[in-house]
């Protein structure tokens, strides 16, 4: 087994060019457990952590985006200026698992790992994220939403890195909520990010660990538009809330496993997605 | 005649907080466990374990195998030189199956190779085929006459009744239900490891284990071996952890085999999944249960059916059920009883001892029977209890007497003297509310409950088992060493030991001798025994080298040694001036004593289960209070107020890390720990979906130790680490039920439990 540790992004993209099949680690906090269990027996690795130009983040020349490195440790999103243009980051750093996995783990590992229950991933669907990859002379930037293709299946192609991805600055209310069966340093059992555009009049909600990959709830989203003005806050009427909590869970595809059951997974989602809401309409 | 004058000073002895020797160490990752164990030129030991909850064995193919350069030996059932199975109780249970598997894990092949990875290639190469046989995996069903018998000794582990009293007694009130309890695994940190060092000629084997009880093993791995005891030499690994895990063997007689076929050092360590496989767990248990009391809440009878599933080898299940049904009535007085209760063989993983031992299931089943005894009769959970609570004097429903300290009114009045939390304020920190970090839940969303939980647990080993304890004592120029193989899974003896010994002789140095079976047995670490019986036999032993001191000091000074007493660090004459200190009294001379602690003896039940069956009893009462997200059903248990029966307090801070540690294991078994069964096979053989409490999840603990001294105990100290887990889980049900109304008939509670 051969281990590279470039320095630079430049040497990680010779690196990932000259060999597409070598294993990118990042945290390791995923790639360690499926060596551990055998599960993937890399024979070179590209071990990325010294490359600091992935491990921040930085505005668009326009101001309107934030461009943040696949690199990032969570912990660095749960306070700071991240977590006050997007909140909704900060709250699904913040429930990845224990303070040593949120120093080492990463978006750039989440979206690797593709996990129905990665924390991060409802809500870069939420917020239109787009993933930025990079090959060694070339780069492609792809909508989250097409970049996630299954069950831990994503459109990387080999010798690619994933350097960043690029999340819109949003006018309005945003949060991140999940259930587990635990308080803290749990795998979600269901989860829900929304976000509020009040200068587009826009909602969007995106569903973890409901169904083979994140779940966007494109037709609630345009059915509430009609329903009431998002530009402003209001309070939304019971009735109208109870509807939304169903279509919401009407577009989940959740199944029965050991953690929970799809009863209540619907459930979960149902009242997630509501309180969200509500959250969003008092503040 | 000295003139050493009276110091004094702070120290280390009975009643201290003193802080155990190895608690830095693990702390600081120092301490060295099993898995630590290291010897030169050795080689790696590894399981071949049967994927198939019931299988019939075709053939096994290790030719390939063999031809892997590294791999050593393989060996299987036909290797092993002596007796064929183990088991702590009956002998049921192969050490390589070679016929039939019996439960998804057990070990059919064992192999030896130069490296860990070597030796998952050689299992990898292994062809076994079976013939697949459908799976028992009910209890009820396994009891049923047509069910097939999945092994030669049936499927009827045991089965005992209690009968006493009025068999037809009606109360004005009756209450019923069934309660189920899931399968609890003991989760301890340090994984089993052990490393085997061949004697050269092979003619015996050197071991070192994490184990609970030394002497067993021994005899056990002996019987395998064909080998005479003292051909097989164990010394204590590392342990981390045990909760009754480490009760029976696991990787012991493999490892030794493997030794003694290769000539060379073996070292054994099991993964976290396969410790899962490699240990017994909590039984998963049925209970039906009916009560008939007077109108005022007063039990007048009690009528249940007992069912334990004890997997596929018998362990301790036995006893188990033994405890379970002899603690069915709780701390309560009841004199009328109709109990019947079965241990079953299925073909799902096998379970024996852990923590509570058989009465936590029961505990669970009377404690939520009393609320609804209590909703009945128009009291309140406190007074319903009060008004049954038993005490010393009481016959229990075995007729057996409870000659313990029983201050089972105590633990409840002072519990409810523990002041509640305050309320949850409304603009609480999101983090420590219900939902924790995955921000679920508002103030608004949440419901606050209160509920109870009382119990009374045996100690030590019942059913006229004789498990005494030795220890040996040494003192000489004012150091002791102590010898004794008492195991050290956590609990503490390693710091009470030393107390003991300073209180008694007044020395400050002491040494523990290396903690092997080159002295005579320890009995296990379980039961909440060891306090007692080794702190009863370090005692004993320590006495006894006081008095030869005595009579030493005596006989040079011409003092009647009766008149001798220790102050401090130095020998007094009552009666007179005289004083040295035992350092100078003991320079140059060596006193030795051993001494063997025997509890009083016990009965085995009779067929009506009758028989004074247990040594003594502890007691404990417990008071949930939790916060409940009743849409999502989530839980965060907020306090835990606890009085608990102790007898005497020898270490304050060991005695409430027993009490905070149970609590969070007891939590554990009401709202998340479950081993996820699937016709015999594990869905959740992992720390990542077997959920353990976080730091978020432990409520804060009030706790009361009630101390009057128990008269049949050598330091008048009972045994404290069971009681802390019983009540505590059908504490937390009850709390659950206040807060959301809901039967709740099973444990642990899932979140879908509580909200569809
Ligand atoms: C104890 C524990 C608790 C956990 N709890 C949670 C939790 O609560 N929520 C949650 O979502 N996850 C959790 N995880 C999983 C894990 O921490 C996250 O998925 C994390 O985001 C992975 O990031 P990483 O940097 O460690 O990834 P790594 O393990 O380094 O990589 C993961 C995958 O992504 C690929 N990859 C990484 N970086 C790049 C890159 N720049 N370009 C291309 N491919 C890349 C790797 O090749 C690999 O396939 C937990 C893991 C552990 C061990």
């Amino acid at each position: 087994m051969t281990v590279a540790i470039p320095q630079t992004l430049r040497e990680a993209l010779a690196f990932s060019s000259a060999n597409p099949n070598a294993q990118i680690i990042q945290g390791g906090t995923d790639l360690m457990v499926e060596i551990n269990f055998n599960h993937r027996k890399p024979t070179d690795v590209i071990a990325l952590r010294r490359v600091e130009e992935i491990r921040n983040y930085a505005y668009t020349a326009d101001k309107s985006k934030v461009i943040v490195g696949a690199g990032l440790p969570y912990q660095k999103m749960e306070h700071g200026e991240i977590a006050e243009l997007f909140p909704a980051l900060a709250q699904a750093a913040r429930t990845v698992g224990s303070p040593q996995i949120r120093a080492a783990g990463s978006i750039g590992g989440n979206l690797g790992t593709c996990s129905p229950a990665g924390d991060a991933l409802p809500v870069l669907s939420a917020l239109n994220a787009e993933v930025n990859l990079r090959t060694e002379t070339g780069s492609r930037d792809i909508s989250v939403h097409d970049f996630m293709i299954g069950v831990k299946r994503n459109d990387r192609k080999p010798g690619e890195l994933i350097i960043s991805v690029t999340l819109p600055i949003i006018q309005g209310w945003q949060g991140y909520a999940k259930v587990g069966v635990r308080n803290a340093m749990v795998i979600s059992v269901a989860s829900c990010c929304l976000v509020v555009d009040r200068k587009l009049g826009a909602i969007s909600v995106a569903l973890g660990a409901v169904g083979p990959t994140i779940i966007r709830c494109r037709e609630t989203e345009q059915w509430l538009a009609t329903q009431i003005d998002l530009k402003s806050i209001s309070a939304v009427a019971p009735n109208l809330l109870k509807e939304f909590g169903e279509r919401i869970a009407n577009e989940s595809k959740p199944i029965d496993d050991h953690r929970s059951t799809a009863a209540y997974r619907r459930h979960a989602v149902a009242t997630l997605s509501r309180r969200l809401l509500v959250r969003a309409n008092t503040k | 005649m000295s003139n050493a004058t009276k110091i004094s000073t702070n120290r280390d002895i009975l009643g201290a907080s003193a802080l155990r020797p190895d608690g830095a160490a693990k702390v600081s990752g120092k301490f060295e466990f099993s898995s630590d164990l290291h010897a030169e030129h050795m080689l790696w030991g590894a399981t071949l374990r049967s994927p198939h909850p019931f299988a019939r064995i075709i053939s096994i193919d290790f030719s390939a195998a063999y031809k892997i350069s590294g791999v050593e030996a393989i060996i299987t059932a036909q290797d092993v030189p002596g007796k064929k199975t183990y088991g702590l109780i009956a002998s049921d249970q192969p050490v390589f199956a070679s016929e039939i598997v019996r439960y998804v894990g057990e070990p059919i092949v064992a192999v030896a190779a130069d490296h860990p990875e070597t030796c998952r290639r050689a299992l990898a190469a292994i062809k076994v085929v079976y013939e697949v046989l459908t799976p028992i995996t009910d209890a009820e069903v396994a009891l049923l006459p047509q069910t097939l018998q999945i092994h030669p000794d049936g499927n009827l582990i045991r089965h005992q009744r209690i009968v006493t009293g009025d068999q037809d007694l009606q109360g004005d009130v009756i209450v019923e239900g069934t309660y189920e309890m899931g399968m609890q695994d003991q989760a301890f940190l340090g994984l089993e490891a052990a490393l085997a060092i061949p004697d050269s000629g092979g003619a015996g084997v050197e071991m070192y284990v994490a184990t609970q009880w030394l002497h067993e093993d021994q005899k056990q791995i002996a019987a395998c071996l064909n080998l005479p005891l003292d051909k097989i030499r164990l010394t204590l690994g590392g342990v981390g952890g045990a909760f009754g895990a480490r009760e029976d063997i696991s990787l012991q007689v493999h490892c030794a085999l493997l030794a003694l076929h290769t000539s060379r050092p073996i070292k054994m360590q099991y993964s976290r999944e396969e410790s899962f496989y490699g240990h017994v767990h909590r039984h998963p248990a049925k209970i039906w249960i009916r009560h008939h009391a007077t109108r005022s809440g007063v039990i007048q009878r009690i009528e249940s059916r007992m069912v334990f599933d004890g997997g596929a080898y018998a362990s301790t299940s036995s006893a188990v059920l033994i405890n379970g049904i002899t603690h069915i009535q709780g701390p309560y007085k009841c004199s009328n009883a109709t109990v019947d209760g079965f241990a079953v063989r299925t073909n799902n993983p096998p379970c024996g001892a852990m923590r509570g031992f058989g009465v936590v299931q029961a505990c669970y089943a009377h404690e939520s029977q009393m609320d609804k005894l209590a909703v009945a009769c128009g009291l309140s959970p406190v007074e319903v209890r009060l008004v049954n609570a038993m005490v010393t004097g009481d016959k229990l429903i075995t007729g057996q007497v409870v000659e313990s300290v029983a201050p089972v009114a105590r633990c409840i009045t002072e519990t409810d003297s523990i002041a509640m939390p305050a309320p949850l304020a409304h603009d609480a920190n999101a983090l420590e509310i219900v939902g924790g970090s995955g921000l679920t839940s508002l103030p608004h969303n949440i419901v606050r409950g209160v509920g109870w939980g009382v119990s009374i647990k045996n100690l030590m080993y019942s059913d006229s088992f004789d498990d005494f304890a030795t220890a040996r004592c040494r003192l000489q120029d004012g150091v002791v060493h102590l010898k004794y193989a008492t195991v050290e899974v956590g609990q503490g003896f390693v710091i009470l030991a030393p107390q003991i010994a300073r209180s008694v002789l007044g020395v400050d140095e002491v040494v523990i001798d290396p903690v092997d079976t080159r002295i005579g047995s320890a009995g296990s670490t379980s039961a909440s025994r060891q306090t007692w019986m080794s702190g009863g036999a370090v005692d004993g032993a320590c006495r006894l080298v006081r008095q030869r001191l005595f009579e030493h000091v005596g006989k040079l000074h011409d003092i009647d040694p009766l008149r001798l007493v220790i102050e401090d660090t130095d020998v007094v004459d009552m009666l007179g001036d005289f004083r040295i200190s035992v350092i100078e009294a003991s320079t140059g001379v060596l006193f030795e004593e051993t001494f063997e602690h025997h509890h009083r003896p016990t009965e085995e039940l009779d067929a009506n289960g009758q028989g004074n069956c247990h040594v003594a009893f502890a007691f404990v009462a417990h008071r949930a209070v939790v916060d409940v997200d009743v849409e999502l059903g989530l839980v965060k248990v907020i306090q835990i107020a606890t009085a608990q029966d102790v007898g005497r307090v020898l270490n304050p801070i060991a005695a409430l890390g027993q009490i905070e540690g149970g609590i969070a294991q007891g939590l554990g078994l009401a709202v998340m720990e479950e081993i996820v069964l699937d016709n015999g096979k594990m869905r959740n053989p992992s720390f990542t979906d077997y959920l353990l409490p976080t730091a978020l999840d432990a409520p804060e603990v009030v706790a009361i130790m009630i101390e009057e001294p128990e008269p049949q105990a050598p330091l008048g100290a009972k045994g404290i680490g069971e009681p802390p887990c019983i009540s505590v889980t059908p504490a937390i049900a009850a709390a659950i039920r206040n807060a959301t109304g809901r039967d709740l008939p099973r444990v642990p509670i899932r979140p879908q439990d509580i909200c569809l």
